[in-house]
């Protein structure tokens, strides 16, 4: 079929930011199916309790130290993620630099922390059908937090090479900060869940 | 490091452009070559044929079933090896054949119908199709080991779960769906973006084309349904493996758990497949009808409702566990309104015939016979959909006879129709107009004569899943029956492999555009270049080569020493950048043996989750690393 050119998109910029980037869309895409997934968990967690004569099932209520400081953790976390963003809108290379650094250790604080969440939990994962459900919870939460911090470090990594002042690297931080953002907000009805529904 | 480059396409005349953008565009030739292609065209093609070889398995399968029913007390095959090939025919239909080969020629043709030169994601859609192999692979590999899963393509609990189900037969049917849930949701997210991201521009969201919406809508639902069933599998797993107890009543677990979760994502499942069907049969009834389909808008939202209601109905197939009656008329009344969409895209696609001018070519016959079988399947459905009615044939050959009216008559014949469309896209050249005749009045013939009877037979009584019966039940003459025309409809499918094969040799040279259809998909030579267009496509109507006949309207200006294409605005699809398109890479092939050996290893032990996610960590980072190319620049 013969052509006939109507428009030149020599001028358009040679990569889109924001919601004119595919990887964006992709991140939200990836981040609607694991909401899906925790939604299911909890809605196992919460149809295991409507069919018990007791809940927490014969087992202490989880402390609730471990699992709040990590909250706190995570939702302090949200601050310097914030800055993360604005440096990469800006490209700011060096300051994104410090800033991942520092991500990269608010990942890992957490993890520290959740060390001791697991046996905070008062019962083992083959106990019983509630000690299943939060243990797997917080398993798949605690993924979510490692696949992310990986995400991080790999990140930091490469915005200290020559490859780091790119148009697309300052995309991916943001996408990395938008998932991060992802990370702390799954956690909340997670934590709701675990630690307050059996002290309600 | 913003170092712009230098040719564009317009410096250049077409022979010069094509020669440059092919350089820049190929798969290089080769085993690595092969390995490391990220050309949706290529991709697309493999996914297609690796489907294409499940079906014919799987029919194996269902011809031995048939071999052993055509008589009372035959000893052809054992009970357990019964077990496992009416689970390996289910399991093996439904996620390596129906779901994978509608998503296939999603990635093969979406990003041709919407105007771009590959396809959101190009690597992930590589590794997504290692995966599905893999999870195919051992599934078949188990099953010859005599480790087939033999508990049913739903695997209830407690038969699936530690205490019935010894042995490793059910945790390879778990982890087959991790492997090809993990693929179908990959291709979807790529999908999902093509279409928002990635349409040429003008393409507004009222001028996408309908088996485009299809598969859209499709992407969402596994998106969300997928989950479900990763959730439930993973449960299982577990139970299995490191003794949790969701499933476990005894302690505080539930049976009927794992049937909840597993029809949040089966139901839905079966407008994963249908969708994209009806996408098929919307395209080729409007370019065999030779006029736009009627009530486009009507036909994307009964897409999207369905889609919907998909989710509101996965109760009824567990009418009789005993649910609340309240619970189970919501149920009923759900599945009955899903007939309403159903019902408003059959009368537009009659009204598009009425209106059209018809030419009754192969295409056109499967979708004629589409919608003649469906209705008589959506009809048996509307019937189990009431608790009643349901509660008498559950279990029966009467619900193995509806599903394969909805399933074959309303997903398989779309399919094959789709493929005698699109087949001549593909490899150039046209299947065998004659051939086309005899395979759909084979197919269609030995189908209705296969699994009409089933119906009676299920009103009789006969349950599904045993693997013999006694002379003395009144079974016998219809089970001969079924079993003989068996024979016609797998004749049929022998006809249409025979004109598959020989046609992509010797068939007849088909050139861009043999039907005159009105989608981008045909603007461009067959099969198309590795670039997909010479020049992007800059669309006007719903049917641009309809509205415009002398040339196709593009758009100028790419660089043709690298990997462009335009990225548009999700609505109204306005340019908004030239984006880059990565290259070939070896890494989502490496990526999907290391997440393949870590998988299959916990079957075995739950220790691989920790050791396996090293290779896969390192080659994901070996995936993401820049590697100094043209595209990564900006």
């Amino acid at each position: 079929m013969k052509e006939r050119v109507v428009a030149d998109f020599s001028k358009l910029p040679l990569h889109g930011l924001g919601n004119a980037s595919a990887t964006w869309w992709g991140t939200l895409a990836f981040m609607l199916i694991e909401g899906t997934g925790f939604a299911l968990i909890i809605a196992v967690y919460l149809y295991l309790m409507s069919l018990a004569p007791v809940w927490p099932l014969n087992a202490a209520r989880p402390e609730i130290l471990p699992g709040t400081i990590v909250t706190l953790l995570l939702v302090a976390s949200l601050v310097p993620n914030y800055l993360v963003s604005r440096w990469a809108q800006q490209q700011d290379l060096r300051k994104i630099r410090i800033g991942l650094i520092v991500m990269t250790v608010l990942g890992f604080a957490p993890l520290v922390v959740r060390f001791f969440e697991f046996p905070a939990l008062n019962i083992n994962w083959d106990s019983n059908a509630y000690g299943s459900v939060v243990w797997t919870m917080l398993g798949l939460h605690t993924t979510h937090i490692i696949t992310d911090l990986a995400d991080t470090v790999v990140l930091a990594a490469l915005m200290f090479t020559r490859n780091g002042d790119n148009r697309r690297r300052y995309g991916d931080v943001q996408d990395n900060v938008m998932y991060w953002n992802f990370v702390v907000l799954a956690w909340l009805p997670i934590y709701g869940c675990i630690y307050w529904i059996p002290r309600l | 490091m913003t170092q712009r480059p230098t040719t564009t396409d317009a410096d250049l005349d077409n022979s010069v452009l094509a020669d440059r953008l092919e350089r820049t565009w190929r798969t290089p030739k080769g085993f690595w070559g092969a390995l490391s292609t990220v050309d949706h065209k290529i991709i697309g093609r493999r996914y297609i044929i690796t489907a294409f070889v499940f079906l014919a398995l799987g029919g194996i399968l269902a011809a031995l079933m048939r071999l052993q029913l055509a008589q009372p007390e035959a000893r052809v095959i054992g009970p357990d090896r019964y077990n496992q090939i009416f689970t390996m025919h289910g399991t093996n239909m439904m996620f390596l054949f129906a779901v994978p080969v509608m998503e296939a020629i999603g990635v093969y043709l979406v990003p041709l119908m919407v105007g771009t030169r590959n396809i959101a994601f190009p690597r992930l859609n590589a590794f997504s199709y290692w995966m599905f192999l893999a999870g195919g692979a051992l599934l078949w590999i188990a099953f010859a080991l005599d480790m087939g899963p033999d508990v049913g393509w739903f695997a209830y609990v407690p038969l699936s779960g530690p205490q019935y189900g010894a042995g490793k037969r059910a945790d390879i049917w778990a982890q087959m769906i991790t492997f090809t849930e993990v693929s179908a949701l990959a291709v979807s997210v790529e999908i999902i973006v093509t279409v928002f991201k990635q349409r040429a521009p003008g393409m507004s969201l009222d001028r996408i084309p309908l088996f485009v919406w299809s598969l859209l809508v499709t992407s969402f639902l596994v998106v969300v349904a997928m989950p479900s069933i990763m959730i439930a599998s993973t449960c299982l797993i577990l139970d299995r493996l490191i003794g949790t107890h969701f499933f476990n009543p005894a302690e505080g677990g539930d049976v009927l758990l794992w049937q909840h979760l597993f029809w949040f994502f089966g139901h839905p499942e079966v407008y994963i497949i249908f969708l994209p069907a009806v996408g098929m049969v919307s395209t080729i009834v409007a370019t065999f009808a030779r006029r736009p389909v009627f009530g486009y808008l009507a036909l994307v939202m009964a897409l999207i409702a369905t889609g919907i209601l998909a989710f509101g109905l996965w109760v009824h197939h567990m009418f009789v566990a005993g649910l609340p009656r309240l619970g189970e008329s919501f149920f009923t009344a759900s599945s009955m309104a899903i007939a309403i969409p159903a019902g408003i895209q059959i009368f537009c696609w009659l009204a598009t015939l009425w209106d059209g001018r018809p030419s009754f070519k192969t295409p056109l016959l499967f979708v004629i016979g589409f919608i003649v079988t469906f209705v008589i399947g959506g009809m048996t459905g509307v019937m189990v959909a009431s608790v009643p009615i349901d509660t008498q044939v559950h279990d029966t050959y009467f619900v193995v006879a509806h599903f394969h009216y909805v399933l074959v008559g309303g997903a398989v014949f779309p399919l094959l129709g789709a493929i005698y469309y699109w087949y001549p896209k593909i490899t150039g050249r046209m299947l065998s107009e004659r051939l086309g005749q005899w395979a759909f009045w084979l197919v269609f013939v030995g189908f209705n004569l296969t699994f009409f009877p089933m119906h009676i037979l299920g009103l009789q009584g006969m349950p599904r899943r045993v693997y013999t019966y006694q002379p003395e039940m009144p079974w016998h003459g219809l089970n001969l029956f079924v079993s003989i025309s068996s024979l016609i409809l797998m004749s049929g499918f022998l006809v249409f492999f025979i004109d598959v094969i020989h046609s992509a040799r010797r068939g007849l040279p088909a050139g861009p555009n043999p039907w005159a259809a009105p989608t981008l998909e045909w603007a461009t030579s067959s099969p198309p270049p590795s670039y997909n267009f010479l020049r992007l496509p800059i669309v006007r109507g719903s049917n641009p080569l309809w509205e415009e006949t002398e040339s196709l309207t593009v758009g100028g200006g790419l660089s043709v020493d690298r990997r462009e294409f335009i990225v548009s605005s999700v609505v109204e699809a306005r340019p908004e950048a030239r984006e880059t398109s990565p290259g070939d890479s070896i890494w989502p092939f490496w990526t999907a043996i290391a997440s393949s050996v870590m998988l299959t290893w916990s079957i075995f032990s739950p220790w691989a989750v920790v050791w396996g996610s090293i290779p896969v960590a390192i080659a994901l980072v070996g995936w993401f690393w820049p590697k100094g190319t043209p595209e990564e620049e900006a």
